[in-house]
């Protein structure tokens, strides 16, 4: 069993939460998964590990409350523990070699962005940050990106912080002053499509780190596979990052939207049972 | 002694009729009673020579079982079975019987072989219905062995291992223990509680299981032996599912058949308030004709699919599925569309599969293999509406504990180059068995190489 150590509301819908898992930090790298079980009836589900401990063993995840088994999640606290949490999985994050990288957040994705933008600091690399949220009260690690990140950016969809507008304008605008050797990306599909399109008109390499519907995550269902260059590719074990210059976005997006229906009615019968439970 | 039973045919088993039981989970074939079970076994000749036990992948004394059933001894039944076998209930439901000790019964000359496997199923499940004991934990050598993978090999392996008093290790990288019986045969075949109450079995003998344990990831081969594993056995299987590489297989509605069959059997999405969600088709197309094909197409009419097709690119002659599973996969309702071979799937604006598009093919010269090549036949292509497609072409050995460990050697397929008698690996103390080594075969073959490893482990532990 493992056991929650600590849980923090980042904002209304983020929850950051400690992990009692050190066989697993000892091995984790930025860029790397878990998947998590609520209990031993829940769903596998993946979430990237956002820090980690090695000497106090823990293991940090940040989620987004979204659907049914991250509502349950959110509603567990310090010392319950979780039936399953399996990990490291994936490929990390290939961070040798980069001198100037642009990092590119996008909500809830910043939380995976933080630990590749720490590595690449604590590497020697100059990095510029840039972190999208929807307005202020979503907005998270703004100080944990300060201290990594040679510049930090923070952009709101309304203009209630930061910069108005989208994380592209502001990629742009960088990308015309400086050359980077990478641009990183992590947050929403769509997101990562369009800074991938932007970038291929400057010819920067660009990685995007994909959330595709997993189950197992150790490579025996293929349920998260996408089209990387033409090619078939597992991305909770060739992955989760690829080159975003080669990703099939629209394929990715459509899978993502498989379950849907069954997703809403999930979350609907949580919150009846939440609410049921408070009175 | 009585005389032998003479009749021509076996006991038959009762089983659930068709039209009830493709639409519920529950096991298909129901068992024999005691008397039916004393009945079968005294048709049973008790020859001096043996065939049958030459054809057992882990040589069980099979006249010496049945002979205690035909005499009321199911304890001794019990007790000569789990001398070889440490998962009776399962070998006895899910083995090719036909192909192995059934196919070398003297009785099956001149009608139907004795039902070794109804037998071996019955003595099992009697034990755990009425005898249930706690094995005795034997005196602990002080060697420590850790195996990789929960699976039949791994399970066989560590079951031999714990008899002879090593402290064995199973590392396991899913949530539950049992591999491709956990995950892959659906419970309609091999109930989830039987699986359990042999794995506990394995417990009770002192095996200890750690799940969430992905070896490679968490945990290296090289590792392990630092952590004073003396000696290693690798089971992890052949978990690797194939695609065809044709165009559309990233549309919403494709599957693996490890996905599918993950999704119903270990996640129970079968269950009405499962948290694991799946698709609810109605027509469905299952390509390829093993007996994971048959399981991915039976289950998929119990979840509601109103048309099933089995597509499969020879003839009924060649489907390499047990017959006993096509039988009841016809039975159920299962249509069956052989010489015929996708060659791209449909989609609607929505991204969702909306048909199948296939040639017809025709049985050419047989090749190499000795299997008779299909070829298109010209001017066949059609398209058959469908909303799910669900790939059963096979699966390959998973690359993360070749990738990670120094030294093994594996061949061009991905599989762990090991000697078939004893399991010995390229490697000094690593040991490995079942599809990881052969790719995907059986149960019954992946158990009898886990208990040849356990034996050449003795050896090489007490050299």
């Amino acid at each position: 069993m493992f056991k929650i150590l600590s849980k923090e509301f980042l904002n209304p819908t983020v929850v950051k939460m400690q992990v009692d898992a050190p066989l697993i930090a000892k091995k984790a790298e930025a860029g790397q998964f878990i998947i998590f079980r609520t209990t031993t009836n829940g769903e596998r589900v993946p979430l990237t590990i956002a820090d980690y401990d090695r000497e106090k063993g823990t293991i940090t995840i940040i989620f987004q409350v979204v659907g049914g088994s991250t509502q349950e999640l959110s509603t567990m606290n310090v010392g319950d523990c979780l039936a399953d949490f399996v990990g490291p999985l994936g490929t990390p994050t290939h961070v040798e070699g980069l001198k100037k990288v642009a990092i590119v957040g996008g909500g809830v994705g910043c939380a995976i962005a933080y630990p590749v933008a720490k590595k690449l600091h604590s590497l020697g690399c100059e990095v510029h940050t840039i972190a999208g949220f929807r307005n202020k009260d979503l907005v998270i690690l703004e100080e944990e990106f300060k201290n990594v990140s040679k510049t930090l950016t923070i952009m709101t969809d309304d203009g209630s912080y930061g910069t108005k507008g989208l994380v592209t304008t502001a990629l742009e605008a960088l990308l015309n002053v400086t050359p980077y050797d990478e641009v990183i990306t992590i947050g929403p599909l769509p997101m990562m499509k369009f800074v991938s399109l932007l970038t291929k008109k400057y010819n920067v390499k660009t990685m995007v780190s994909m959330n595709p519907i997993m189950i197992d995550g150790t490579g025996m269902c293929g349920c998260c596979r996408l089209s990387v260059g033409g090619e078939m590719k597992f991305a909770c074990v060739d992955g989760p990052d690829f080159d975003g210059h080669l990703v099939d976005f629209d394929e990715a997006i459509s899978r993502n939207s498989i379950y849907k229906e069954e997703e809403a009615i999930s979350r609907e019968a949580n919150c009846n049972l939440l609410n049921k439970g408070g009175n | 002694m009585a005389k032998p039973n003479m009749a021509k045919e076996k006991v038959p088993m009762p089983e659930q009729p068709a039209e009830v039981r493709n639409k519920n989970f529950e096991e298909v074939t129901l068992g024999y009673t005691k008397e039916q079970a004393m009945e079968e076994a005294s048709r049973c000749l008790n020859c001096r020579h043996k065939p049958c036990v030459t054809q057992c992948p882990v040589s069980i004394d099979i006249p010496k079982f049945i002979m205690h059933i035909a005499k009321d001894e199911m304890e001794e039944a019990y007790i000569t079975l789990s001398e070889s076998s440490a998962l009776p209930a399962v070998c006895g439901r899910v083995c090719p019987q036909e192909t192995q000790c059934e196919g070398m019964c003297v009785r099956g000359k001149k009608g139907e072989p004795v039902g070794i496997g109804r037998l071996e199923r019955f003595a099992a499940d009697y034990q755990r219905e009425h005898n249930p004991v706690t094995p005795d934990k034997p005196e602990p050598n002080g060697k420590k062995v850790a195996v990789i993978g929960a699976g039949p090999a791994g399970l066989a392996a560590a079951g031999d291992l714990a008899k002879l008093g090593y402290l064995v290790t199973i590392f396991e990288a899913l949530h539950t223990a049992g591999g491709v019986l956990v995950y892959g045969i659906p419970e309609f075949r091999l109930p989830k509680s039987i699986v359990e109450a042999e794995i506990q079995t394995l417990i009770d003998l002192g095996v200890e299981i750690k799940t969430n344990m992905v070896i490679g990831k968490i945990l290296t081969i090289d590792e392990l032996f630092e952590d004073g594993y003396q000696a290693i056995f690798i089971g992890s299987g052949a978990g690797l599912p194939n695609f065809m590489k044709i165009k559309g297989e990233g549309l919403k509605g494709v599957f693996s058949a490890n996905e599918y069959l993950t999704r119903v059997n270990l996640m129970k999405a079968y269950e009405k308030n499962s948290a694991t969600p799946i698709m609810n088709a109605k027509k469905i197309a299952v390509i390829g004709g093993g007996n994971v094909a048959m399981d991915a197409a039976r289950s998929a009419k119990r979840m509601g699919a109103s048309e099933v097709y089995i597509i499969y690119r020879r003839g009924m002659e060649e489907l390499p599925a047990r017959l006993e599973e096509i039988h009841h996969a016809q039975e159920e309702g299962i249509i069956f569309k052989t010489l015929t071979n996708p060659t791209e799937i449909l989609g609607n604006e929505y991204g969702f599969v909306s048909a199948l598009k296939c040639v017809e093919m025709e049985l050419g010269e047989p090749d190499a293999s000795g299997r008779r090549r299909p070829i298109i036949k010209e001017n066949s292509e059609h398209t058959i509406a469908m909303d799910a497609v669900i790939m059963s072409i096979g699966t390959s050995p998973n690359p993360l504990i070749i990738s990670t460990t120094s030294g093994l050697e594996s061949n061009k397929w991905g599989c762990i180059v090991a000697s078939e008698d004893t399991g010995i690996t390229s490697r000094e103390g690593v040991f490995a068995g079942g599809d990881a080594v052969t790719g995907a075969a059986t149960v019954i073959l992946a158990m009898g190489s886990g208990k040849n490893a356990a034996k050449s482990i003795h050896k090489y532990l007490n050299k």
